[in-house]
C-alpha cells in the first residue's frame, strides 16, 4: 500500500461519500423536521433511477433525463405524501415503519410489474465518458469527477437553503419545535408536504446520478438505505451540515476499511485467515465506528435538535 | 399468450393445447394430464433469473404442443420468491393436492436443499434445470433427483484450466463473502497452477468497487478471476470498464450471462465467461430454440433458459418410452437417465450421479449484428467432463 495508493481509495471514498450524502440528505430533513421515519426512502431513490433511465432513452439524451427526473420524482414524492404518508405523521414511529415498509414492498414489486425482472441499461454521457489517470494503470472516471462536484454543489444549495432563506428558517424551526412554529401561525403541514417532496426529488435525483455506474434494478434502493440511517444518525438527525459531514466519514470509513483491513490483519495473523477477518471486519466498521460515535455522542456529531 | 408479459404472478395454472389433444392423441395417451410443479424465483433481485427458467420451459411446451409423451401436460408455476420456507409450503402443498408428477426447475441452491427431501421423500422425479450442489453430486445423490446443468465447481474449475493454458502466471481473485463465493475460489483453483496474487472476498451488498479496483491496479496482475452474480455483476462489469481496466483479461462465472448483458450491454464486450451452453452454438436444435425463444419472448435466453428447455425435452423422450405409464419408478427413471432426447448443448448423458457429462466451454461476450449481446464460443476446455463429487456417490440400482 504506496502513497498513491492510499490518495486514490481517500478519493473514492469521498466520492461514495458524496453520492450517500444525496441520498442522506433527503432522509435526515424528512426524518429531523417531521419526526417521521420514512424506510421508504430508498425506493424513491430506486424510482429516480428507473425513472432517469426511462426518461433517458424516450428522450434520447442523459441530460434531459436527468432534469426531467427532478419534477418526476417531486411529483411522485408528493402523490405518496398524499396516498400514504400524510395519514401517518400523528402516528408512533412503530406505524410510520411499518407503512412505509409495505410502500417499499409495494414499489419494488410495482417496477418489477411495469419495468420487468432485468436490470436496466444506462450509457454514460458521452460528454462525460473519458477519466483522467490517476495511478498507472487506472483511470478515474471523468464521470465520478462529476458526482463529486454536482455533490458539492447540492451541499453548497442545501445549506444556502436551509440556512440563508424562509423556507429555509422555517424547516430549523420546524425541526427544533414544530407545535410551537405551528401556533406562530405557520402551515407546517404545508411545510411537512414541501420538505418531504424535496426530499423525494434529492432521493430520486441520486438516484438518476448512480444509473450509469450502478445497476438499476428491483431492489436497488435497499442498501443504500441502511447506510443512510447510518449516516444520519452519525450526522445527527435533521441536519444537514452533519448528514454531510457523516455522509463523507461513512464513505471513506467504508472504502478505506475494504483498501486497508486485509492488509492490517496480515501483520497478525496467517494470510488466508487475514483475508476472511478483514474483509468480514470491513463491512463491520462502518457499524462499529457508528457504535463507537454513539457511546460519546448519543445525539450524533451535528444534532439539529439540543 | 398472457403470461410472458406478466412476470409478478405468485402461482397460476397455464393450461394450453386442450384443442390439438384430440388432433394427435396416440393410444398410450392416458385423459388425466401430466401436472408439472414448476419451482422459479419470481420475485426479489433474482426474478430475471426465474423468468429465463420459466420462458425456456414454456417454449418447451410450445415446442411439444404441450404435451410430453403425448400426454397433456399442466404446468404450475410456484415462486418459491427466494425463501426455502416458502418454497417448502408450496412445494407441499403442489405434492400434496396438486398431485404433481414431476417438480422442475429450481434457480437457488439453498431452494434446493429446503425441498429435496420432501419431493424425492414422496417418490416424485425432481429434474433440477439450474441448482447443482455439490451435496446432491455426492454422498447426497437421490434416484429421484437428476439436474440438466451442471455442479456448480465444474464451471468455476473451467476458468481456472482457461487461466492455465492462456498461461497467465499471476491472477487477482474477487468473490462475495459467503459460501458460493469461496467455493468459487476453491474451483478456479483446482486447475490454475500460477500465483492467486490476492483473493478479495466483498460483501454481498457491495455498490462501489473503487477500493478493489484500485488495488487491481496496483497489482497488474495478468487477468482477473471474478464470481459476481447478479446486481454485484452490473455494477463491477460496468466500473471495471469505466476505470480503464479492460485491458486486464476479465474471466468470470456467473458473471456476464443473457441475464445481466441487457444491463451490461457495451461494458462487457470481450470479457470472458464459462458454461456448457452458448446462445451461438452451431447445432440445429439449438437454432430452432433460439431463434423461437427469441420470437416468442423477445430477449436473448441465459443458460437458464436452455436447461429447462432441455429438461422439458428430456420428460418428453422419458415419458414416451414408458408409453405414458408413470407408476414404474424404477422404469421411468431408466427413462430419464438414458437421456435420449436431442440437447441444445450437443452431446449430454448423465453420469452416475444423475448429474450430466458433458462439455465445458470458454466463452465471450459479442455484440450480434442486430445489435444484442451474447455470450458465444471461444473453445472447448473440458470434453465430457465429470463433476469432481460423482466419486462418493452411492447410487442405489433400484429404489
Amino acid at each position: 500500500m504506496n502513497a498513491t495508493l492510499l490518495f486514490v481509495q481517500a478519493l473514492n471514498g469521498l466520492q461514495f461519500g458524496i453520492l450517500l450524502f444525496l441520498i442522506a440528505a433527503g432522509l435526515t430533513l424528512v426524518f429531523g423536521v417531521m419526526d417521521f421515519i420514512n424506510l421508504a426512502h430508498g425506493v424513491q431513490y430506486m424510482v429516480g433511477a428507473y425513472l432517469g433511465a426511462t426518461l433517458a432513452a424516450w428522450t434520447g439524451s442523459f441530460w434531459l433525463g436527468l432534469l426531467l427526473t427532478l419534477p418526476a420524482t417531486l411529483g411522485f414524492g408528493l402523490l405518496l405524501e398524499f396516498l400514504v404518508f400524510r395519514h401517518f405523521y400523528d402516528r408512533d414511529h412503530l406505524s410510520q415503519v411499518l407503512a412505509t415498509f409495505g410502500v417499499i414492498l409495494f414499489l419494488n414489486e410495482g417496477v418489477r410489474v411495469v419495468f420487468g425482472t432485468a436490470p436496466l441499461q444506462m450509457p454514460m454521457p458521452e460528454l462525460l465518458s473519458g477519466g483522467v489517470t490517476v495511478m498507472d494503470g487506472l483511470l478515474y472516471p471523468t464521470y465520478r469527477i462529476a458526482i463529486l462536484a454536482v455533490g458539492l454543489a447540492t451541499a453548497g444549495l442545501l445549506w444556502f437553503l436551509v440556512e440563508r432563506t424562509r423556507a429555509g428558517m422555517l424547516v430549523r424551526a420546524g425541526a427544533s419545535n414544530a407545535p410551537m412554529v405551528s401556533a406562530l401561525g405557520v402551515d407546517i403541514r404545508r411545510l411537512f408536504m414541501l420538505v418531504f417532496g424535496f426530499g423525494a426529488m434529492l432521493a430520486g435525483f441520486a438516484g438518476a446520478l448512480a444509473t450509469p455506474i450502478l445497476s438499476v434494478e428491483p431492489g436497488m434502493g435497499d442498501t443504500p438505505l441502511i447506510l443512510a440511517f447510518v449516516v444520519i444518525v452519525i450526522g445527527g438527525i435533521g441536519s444537514i451540515r452533519g448528514a454531510f459531514l457523516g455522509a463523507l466519514l461513512v464513505g471513506l470509513v467504508e472504502t478505506l476499511g475494504r483498501g486497508l483491513m486485509p492488509d492490517l490483519m496480515r501483520l497478525v495473523m496467517d494470510p488466508s485467515a487475514a483475508r476472511q477477518t478483514g474483509a468480514a471486519l470491513a463491512s463491520m466498521l462502518v457499524y462499529i465506528v457508528m457504535a463507537a460515535i454513539l457511546t460519546f455522542r448519543p445525539a450524533g456529531l451535528f444534532p439539529a435538535r439540543r | 399468450m398472457a403470461f410472458q408479459d406478466n412476470p409478478g404472478f405468485a402461482r397460476r395454472t397455464l393450461l394450453a393445447g386442450s384443442g390439438a389433444a384430440v388432433l394427435a392423441a396416440p393410444a398410450i395417451a392416458q385423459s388425466a394430464p401430466i401436472k408439472i410443479g414448476l419451482v422459479v424465483t419470481a420475485t426479489g433481485p433474482a426474478a430475471s433469473l426465474g423468468t429465463h427458467l420459466r420462458d425456456g420451459w414454456l417454449l418447451g411446451m410450445r415446442h411439444l404442443d404441450t404435451k410430453i409423451g403425448g400426454r397433456r401436460v399442466e404446468t404450475l408455476v410456484i415462486d418459491d420468491e427466494l425463501r426455502p420456507d416458502v418454497a417448502v409450503t408450496k412445494v407441499r402443498a403442489a405434492l400434496e393436492r396438486d398431485k404433481v408428477d414431476f417438480i422442475v426447475g429450481v434457480v437457488f441452491s439453498n431452494i434446493l436443499g429446503a425441498i429435496i427431501r420432501p419431493v424425492t421423500d414422496a417418490g416424485t422425479f425432481l429434474i433440477s434445470t439450474n441448482a447443482g450442489p455439490s451435496t446432491l453430486a455426492g454422498r447426497g445423490c437421490s434416484p429421484y433427483f437428476f439436474t440438466t446443468s451442471y455442479n456448480n465447481d465444474q464451471v468455476h474449475s473451467v476458468m481456472g484450466q482457461v487461466a492455465q493454458d492462456s498461461n497467465y502466471r499471476r491472477v487477482f481473485v474477487m468473490t462475495p463473502n459467503y459460501q458460493a463465493g469461496r467455493d468459487a475460489v476453491a474451483g478456479f483453483k483446482s486447475k490454475f497452477q500460477g500465483t492467486v496474487v490476492d483473493e478479495v472476498y466483498v460483501p454481498l451488498t457491495q455498490l462501489d468497487f473503487s477500493a478493489e479496483l484500485a488495488r487491481i491496479a496496483s497489482l497488474r496482475p495478468d487477468a482477473i478471476f471474478t464470481f459476481m452474480p447478479g446486481g454485484l455483476g452490473v455494477n463491477l462489469v460496468k466500473q471495471y470498464r469505466q476505470a480503464g481496466l479492460a485491458t486486464i483479461p476479465f474471466l468470470s462465472t456467473f458473471t456476464v450471462d443473457e441475464a445481466t448483458l441487457p444491463a451490461q450491454g457495451e461494458a462487457a464486450l470481450g470479457f470472458y465467461a464459462a458454461a456448457s451452453w452458448a446462445p451461438n452454438m452451431d447445432n440445429p436444435a439449438n437454432q430452432a430454440f433460439v431463434r423461437d425463444f427469441e420470437g416468442v419472448y423477445n430477449y436473448v435466453p441465459a443458460t437458464y433458459a436452455a436447461q429447462s428447455y432441455d429438461a422439458a425435452r428430456l420428460l418428453d423422450s422419458a415419458v414416451k418410452k414408458v408409453g405414458g405409464n408413470l407408476t414404474d419408478k424404477n422404469a421411468l427413471r431408466a427413462a430419464i437417465a438414458a437421456a435420449d432426447f436431442r440437447s441444445v448443448r450437443g452431446p449430454f448423458r448423465f453420469g452416475i450421479n444423475q448429474y450430466p457429462v458433458q462439455d465445458f466451454w470458454q466463452l465471450q461476450v459479442a455484440r450480434r449484428p442486430d445489435g444484442r449481446f451474447q455470450t458465444e464460443t471461444v473453445r472447448k476446455v473440458l470434453s465430457a467432463n465429470i463433476d469432481p463429487w460423482a466419486p462418493e456417490c452411492r447410487m442405489p440400482v433400484r429404489i
